[in-house]
C-alpha cells in the first residue's frame, strides 16, 4: 500500500522541468502522476513513477537534488463530496495532511495521492473505514 | 621532521642577529640599486650602513602592490635583467600583472624554504607529490615543484585541469603527497566519489594546500573526504611564492620561515606596527631576496604572530591562518564582511556545503546581500516546510555571525561554480555600477 515517491528540487530557472522530464524520458521511465509545489525561489516536484529507483540514481547523476518518500494512494468516488468524506475519516482520526494532489481517472473514480505524518497508521484507519487504496504496482501502470 | 633544524630550530637572539645582517646588506642592495628605493630612503634621511638591527624595520617605509604595478614590469628589480633566471607574474584582472623575477639564488632559496615546507608536513624522498598547483606563471606549481625535488621526492607535475586524469594517475602512481588549493582538493574529492572510488583506493597521505583563504571546517571535510593530513601552507609571489610559512602537523599556526622573510604586523589604518598577538596586516621584509628584495612588503592579508613554542621544536614565529584578505573585505551597510565568515557559518551547519555565492548589490541606495547555497541530497526531503526551516537557519546563523541581515536561496546542487585555481566566491554588482 505503501508507494515510492520522487521528489526534486528544482530552481526557478526556466528550463529545469523539461530537464528532468528530457532524463527520464531517455531512460524510459514513466511518470504516473506528478505536482508541482512552488515558492518565490524553488519549486518541488513530486512525482510518482513505474521505476523510482532508477528514476532516482539517473536524476542524480544528471546533477539534481532527488528525495524518496513514502505515501500512499487512495480511490475515491468522482463525484461532489468524494473527497471530503476520505478527508473527514482522517480529521477525526486526527491525523495531520502534509499535502495531496489528485487526478481523476475512467470509471469516475479519482486517485489521490496523499502524504500524512503517520503513513501507517493512515493506511489502517483507512482500509477500517473501506476507502480503496491503490498498490504500487497498480499505480504503476496508471 | 624538520628541514633545516639548524635555521628552523634557533634561538631567537641567533635569529635576530642573522635578521639584522641580512637586512643591512639588503638595505645597500635597495640602495645602490633600486632608484625608487633609493628616493625613499634618502627622503627619510637614511644612509646604506644606517639600519644596523631588526628593530630599525619600523622606521622604514614600505612597498605595496601599487608600486609594483607603478614601475611594471621590472623596475623594482635590483639585479641586471642578465642575473634574473626567471620571472613569474601574477593575473592581472584588475590591472596591469605584478610581475616578480628570480635570480639563480633567489631559485634556491625558493626551493629551500618549499623543501622545508614539504618536509614540515610529513614528505620525504620515498614520496610521490602530486602537483595539481597551476604551473606558468603562476608561481604554485613550480615553487612545490622545485622543493619536492630538492627533498629527492617524485614529482608528477600534472598542473591544474583534467580533474579524470587527475584521478587516474593519482591513483595508478600511488601518489601520497597532493598538492593544490584546498577547493581543488574538495573538487577532487567530489569526482573521486562520483567514479565510485574511495580514499583507500588511494596512498594519499598529507595535503600541503594554500593560495586561498580556507577555514577549520574546510579542513575537516578535505581530512575525512580523502583521509589525509592536511596542512595549510602561505606565500604569495611577491615575497617568493608558496614557501613562505606552512603548518607543522599541529597545525597550530604556520611557522614563518623568518630567516629570509621578516614579518610584522600593522595597523592597516595608522601603519602602526602592533604587538604579537593582535590582529592586522601581515607585512614582508623579504631580506635575502636579489632579483627582488621588498622592504615591508604589504600583503593585505589579516593575521596575528604568535613567539609561543610549538610542540614540534621549532622556534620561529607562527601566524595564524589567514583571517581573509583586506581586499576581500566587503562593506556592506558599514559593516566588514570577509568571505572566510559565511563559510565557516556553512561549515558548521551539518546541512549544509561549504559551496556558496554572495551577491553584493545596492537598491535604493542601500546594501544588500544575498547568499546562494547549495541543497545537499542528503539534508533535503518532499517538504518545503523543511527547506525553508533550513532557509532561516542559515540565515539566523549568518545574521549572528556578520551582524547584518541576508537573503539566502537554496539553488541546485553543483550549480556554483567549483574553481580549479581560486574560488570565485563574490559578486560585488556595486562595482559594475
Amino acid at each position: 500500500m505503501i508507494i515510492k515517491q520522487l521528489t526534486v528540487f528544482l530552481e526557478n530557472k526556466k528550463g529545469r522541468l523539461t530537464e528532468v522530464t528530457k532524463v527520464l524520458s531517455n531512460n524510459k521511465i514513466n511518470i504516473s502522476a506528478l505536482s508541482i509545489a512552488d515558492t518565490a525561489d524553488f519549486g518541488l516536484l513530486r512525482m510518482i513513477v513505474d521505476n523510482p529507483e532508477k528514476a532516482e540514481e539517473q536524476l542524480k547523476s544528471s546533477g539534481f537534488a532527488v528525495h524518496v518518500n513514502e505515501v500512499i494512494c487512495m480511490i475515491v468516488p468522482d463525484e461532489p463530496g468524494g473527497l471530503y468524506r476520505a478527508l473527514e475519516i482522517l480529521t477525526n482520526a486526527d491525523i495531520g495532511i502534509e499535502y495531496l494532489y489528485a487526478f481523476s481517472s475512467e470509471n469516475k473514480k479519482a486517485s489521490v495521492v496523499i502524504r500524512t505524518d503517520e503513513v501507517q497508521k493512515t493506511i489502517d484507519i483507512l482500509q477500517e473505514n473501506q476507502i480503496q487504496l491503490i498498490k504500487a504496482n497498480q499505480l504503476y501502470k496508471l | 621532521m624538520i628541514w633545516n633544524e639548524y635555521i628552523e630550530c634557533m634561538e631567537r637572539d641567533s635569529l635576530q642577529k642573522l635578521q639584522g645582517e641580512r637586512l643591512r646588506k639588503m638595505i645597500d642592495r635597495l640602495y645602490f640599486n633600486v632608484p625608487f628605493y633609493r628616493k625613499k630612503l634618502q627622503e627619510i634621511g637614511f644612509s646604506p650602513g644606517d639600519v644596523t638591527s631588526v628593530e630599525q624595520l619600523k622606521d622604514l617605509p614600505f612597498t605595496t602592490k601599487d608600486d609594483l604595478r607603478d614601475n611594471y614590469p621590472f623596475g623594482l628589480f635590483a639585479v641586471h635583467q642578465s642575473e634574473v633566471v626567471r620571472v613569474h607574474a601574477s593575473s592581472g584582472t584588475t590591472g596591469r600583472p605584478t610581475v616578480v623575477g628570480y635570480t639563480r639564488k633567489d631559485i634556491d632559496t625558493w626551493s629551500e624554504v618549499m623543501a622545508r615546507t614539504l618536509t614540515s608536513a610529513g614528505a620525504n624522498r620515498e614520496d610521490i607529490v602530486h602537483v595539481a598547483y597551476g604551473y606558468g606563471l603562476f608561481t604554485g606549481g613550480l615553487g612545490v615543484h622545485y622543493g619536492a625535488e630538492k627533498i629527492g621526492a617524485t614529482v608528477i607535475p600534472i598542473s591544474g585541469g583534467n580533474t579524470k586524469r587527475q584521478i587516474q594517475l593519482m591513483k595508478d602512481f600511488g601518489s601520497t603527497i597532493l598538492a593544490c588549493t584546498p577547493s581543488y582538493s574538495l573538487f577532487l574529492a567530489e569526482a573521486m566519489l562520483e567514479e565510485g572510488l574511495k580514499p583507500s583506493d588511494f596512498k594519499l597521505r598529507a595535503g600541503v594546500f594554500g593560495a586561498e583563504p580556507w577555514t577549520e571546517e574546510m579542513r575537516k571535510e578535505i581530512e575525512e573526504k580523502l583521509g589525509i593530513l592536511a596542512i595549510d601552507i602561505y606565500g604569495l609571489s611577491e615575497v617568493i611564492g608558496p614557501g613562505v610559512a606552512a603548518e607543522c602537523p599541529h597545525k597550530k599556526g604556520l611557522h614563518i620561515y623568518e630567516d629570509h622573510f621578516i614579518p610584522e604586523i600593522i595597523d592597516p589604518v595608522t601603519l602602526e606596527v602592533l604587538p604579537y598577538g593582535e590582529i592586522g596586516e601581515l607585512v614582508f621584509t623579504t631580506v635575502t631576496k636579489e632579483a627582488l628584495p621588498l622592504l615591508r612588503y604589504r600583503t593585505r592579508d589579516l593575521t596575528r604572530l604568535t613567539l609561543d613554542k610549538c610542540e614540534c621544536g621549532r622556534t620561529l614565529v607562527r601566524m595564524e591562518k589567514c583571517l581573509g584578505r583586506s581586499d576581500d573585505m566587503l562593506i556592506i551597510r558599514g559593516v566588514n564582511v570577509f568571505p572566510s565568515q559565511i563559510e565557516s557559518v556553512l561549515l558548521e551547519m551539518s546541512e549544509t556545503k561549504p559551496h556558496y555565492l554572495l551577491i553584493v548589490d545596492r537598491v535604493n541606495n542601500l546594501d544588500t546581500l544575498e547568499i546562494w547555497v547549495e541543497v545537499d541530497d542528503q539534508f533535503f526531503s518532499d517538504e518545503i516546510k523543511q527547506l525553508e526551516n533550513l532557509r532561516k537557519k542559515i540565515q539566523y546563523n549568518i545574521e549572528t555571525t556578520l551582524g547584518i541581515g541576508a537573503i539566502i536561496k537554496l539553488v541546485e546542487p553543483k550549480t556554483i561554480e567549483r574553481s580549479e585555481g581560486k574560488a570565485k566566491r563574490v559578486i560585488d554588482k556595486r562595482k559594475l555600477k
